[in-house]
């Protein structure tokens, strides 16, 4: 029992990050018609910019200059992280995917993989290849519940994931910018004579997909400190997978799909030797789709390409 | 003069499917363009709202403005000019009210609930449906949102095409007596139909569009008693 509640706990924070990616994901490709497989990539961009913006913060209040208690830097490192990489959405938007609009998808779907490829070996190029070390923020605690261990970082994972998922909700449902992205969503043609402009939209897809992107780098880099430019590769595939199980238009069907990727995993790597992990969960992934060819959730669109 | 257009030439690939039309409409008029299949009724909208490119040469002024320096979004947002497009294109998605909200995204006014309400009021079937997707809402209902959604959006010339497809004669009057209403509160209506002798019975003028041309202008009074425009659009 215990070590299935413990599987648990791990399961909620490994599909965390998979929820939060596969939101980006799920919404350019609801919202732009477009896979944009350079996602994953951002990820690995949001967690280095965070490194960044950590040191930065911690040098500034080791001087004095700044005082501020770890939690406050570990907030402002999130917070300004995905501002800054939010930047990096959009220009990827403005550089990549722009000039390409009305042109074959799969000019645009390889403009992802061609980025990807820019990011990846851009970092190296930078910044070398001897691997990153996250800098820690704030000191584990561990607490033991009826056998079963977690950790305070566990605990800000989950829940800072849970916060931006429900942020995210919210803002598609309840705002008028998200009001469009729906609109968009549906039939993207038409939207202009709403007095919507498709680049504006297209524009915030994009950097709120790439800040939720840079909020699951930061989290991961909390559990797993040590990052190298390629990380992002397989995390971007499997959450594009869950993307694409949670529906068109659905947070709330990214999310889910995401953390049910979590758990199959942890689950599957339970009761199997873990090298036979992905074999197993992603054998099951493919049969839930096979049953649910659209998805969990998920809204129409219309066919029509042009009024 | 609201809206002057001037050589208005647009092609698609190879075809060009407008041939350099003039025409104009003064503030507060109601003016159709008639036309059969093809003539070039729907590019003339879609020229106007900016969301097909017009050919060099061609001039089109809306208030003293240059409309070519005009997106599509724009010509909405800061122009008030809104268009019914064929086809209606509501948001099925979409609910009767986001639909209508979504309609005033670039208005900054605080006329936007009062409008809102107007819609709701000249429609009752859609006060009734406010929560009802858009998708699910009848032939009529649909084109009372789409109606309505101009009508909050621009405020100044709506530009309508073929507004009766589809609708039994008694919700076209709903649809047509409602359109009057909106004129009669200032906003200038250009519309297209195939519809010939509807559109001249509801617009004070008309302009008779074929094959890309403007072959004929005048008061709906004398084009409906044109000998040409009834052989040719009033079935004799
Ligand atoms: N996207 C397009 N690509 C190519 N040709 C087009 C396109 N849209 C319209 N056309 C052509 O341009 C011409 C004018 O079309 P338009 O839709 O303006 O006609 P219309 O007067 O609105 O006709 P209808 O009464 O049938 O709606 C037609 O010959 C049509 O085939
Ligand atoms: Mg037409």
């Amino acid at each position: 029992m215990s070590l299935f509640l413990q599987n648990l706990v791990n399961a909620l924070q490994w599909g965390s990050f998979y929820a939060l990616i596969a939101l980006g994901y799920s919404m350019v490709y609801s919202i732009l018609m477009l896979f944009n497989f350079a996602h994953g990539d951002i990820f690995m961009v949001g967690a280095y910019i965070g490194v960044g913006v950590a040191a930065v913060l911690l040098a500034a209040s080791a001087e004095g200059a700044l005082a501020l208690p770890p939690w406050a830097i570990l907030v402002l490192t999130i917070l300004l992280a995905m501002v800054l990489t939010s930047f990096v959405g959009m220009l990827v938007e403005r550089i990549g995917y722009r000039p390409l609009r009305g042109a074959p998808r799969a000019s645009a779907a390889i403009t992802g993989l061609m980025i990807g490829i820019i990011l990846e070996t851009g970092n190296l190029a930078l910044l070398g290849a001897q691997r990153i070390r996250f800098p820690s923020l704030i000191d584990t605690t561990v607490y033991e519940v009826a056998g079963v261990f977690i950790t305070n970082t566990k605990i800000i994972i989950v829940v800072v994931a849970l916060l931006l998922a429900a942020g995210m909700h919210f803002f598609v449902h309840k705002t008028k910018w998200g009001l469009a992205m729906r609109a968009m969503a549906f039939d993207y043609v038409a939207v202009p004579l709403m007095g919507v402009s498709v680049n504006g939209i297209a524009a915030l897809t994009f950097a709120l997909g790439s800040a939720l992107a840079a909020a699951a780098g930061i989290l991961y880099a909390l559990a797993y400190p040590v990052l190298d430019p390629y990380m992002g590769i397989v995390f971007g595939w499997k959450a594009f997978v869950a993307a694409i199980l949670g529906g068109r238009v659905s947070v709330m069907g990214a999310t889910l799909a995401g953390f049910l990727l979590g758990f199959i995993e942890i689950f599957v790597a339970m009761i199997f030797p873990s090298t036979l992990r992905d074999l197993i969960a992603y054998s099951i992934v493919l049969l839930i789709l096979i049953v649910r060819p659209h998805g969990f959730f998920g809204e129409p669109y219309s066919a029509r390409l042009r009024l | 003069m609201l809206l002057s257009v001037e050589n208005l030439r647009v092609s698609y690939d190879q075809i060009r499917a407008l041939q350099g039309i003039s025409f104009e409409i003064d503030e507060g008029e109601i003016v159709c363009i008639i036309g059969a299949n093809g003539a070039g009724k729907s590019t003339t909208l879609l020229a106007i709202s900016r969301m097909v490119p017009a050919e060099a040469g061609t001039r089109m002024t809306y208030m003293d403005k240059d409309l070519l320096q005009y997106s599509a979004d724009k010509v909405v947002s800061q122009l008030a000019i809104s268009h019914v497009p064929e086809g209606r294109r509501l948001f099925e998605n979409l609910t009767v009210m986001e639909n209508l909200r979504l309609a005033c995204f670039a208005r900054k006014d605080d006329g936007v609930r009062r409008d809102v309400d107007r819609v709701l009021s000249i429609f009752p079937r859609l006060a009734e449906r406010e929560h009802q997707k858009a998708g699910t809402l009848s032939g009529g209902e649909q084109q009372m949102l789409a109606v309505g959604r101009a009508f909050v959006s621009g405020r100044r010339l709506m530009l309508l095409d073929e507004p009766s497809m589809g609708l039994a004669p008694l919700m076209m009057k709903g649809v047509f007596d409602a359109l009057r209403e909106i004129n009669q509160e200032g906003t200038t209506i250009l519309l297209v139909e195939q519809n010939a002798q509807l559109a001249l019975q509801f617009a004070g003028r008309g302009y008779v569009l074929e094959n890309g041309h403007m072959v004929l202008e005048g008061k709906s009074a004398d084009l409906l008693a044109d000998d040409g425009v009834k052989q040719a659009y009033l079935g004799g």
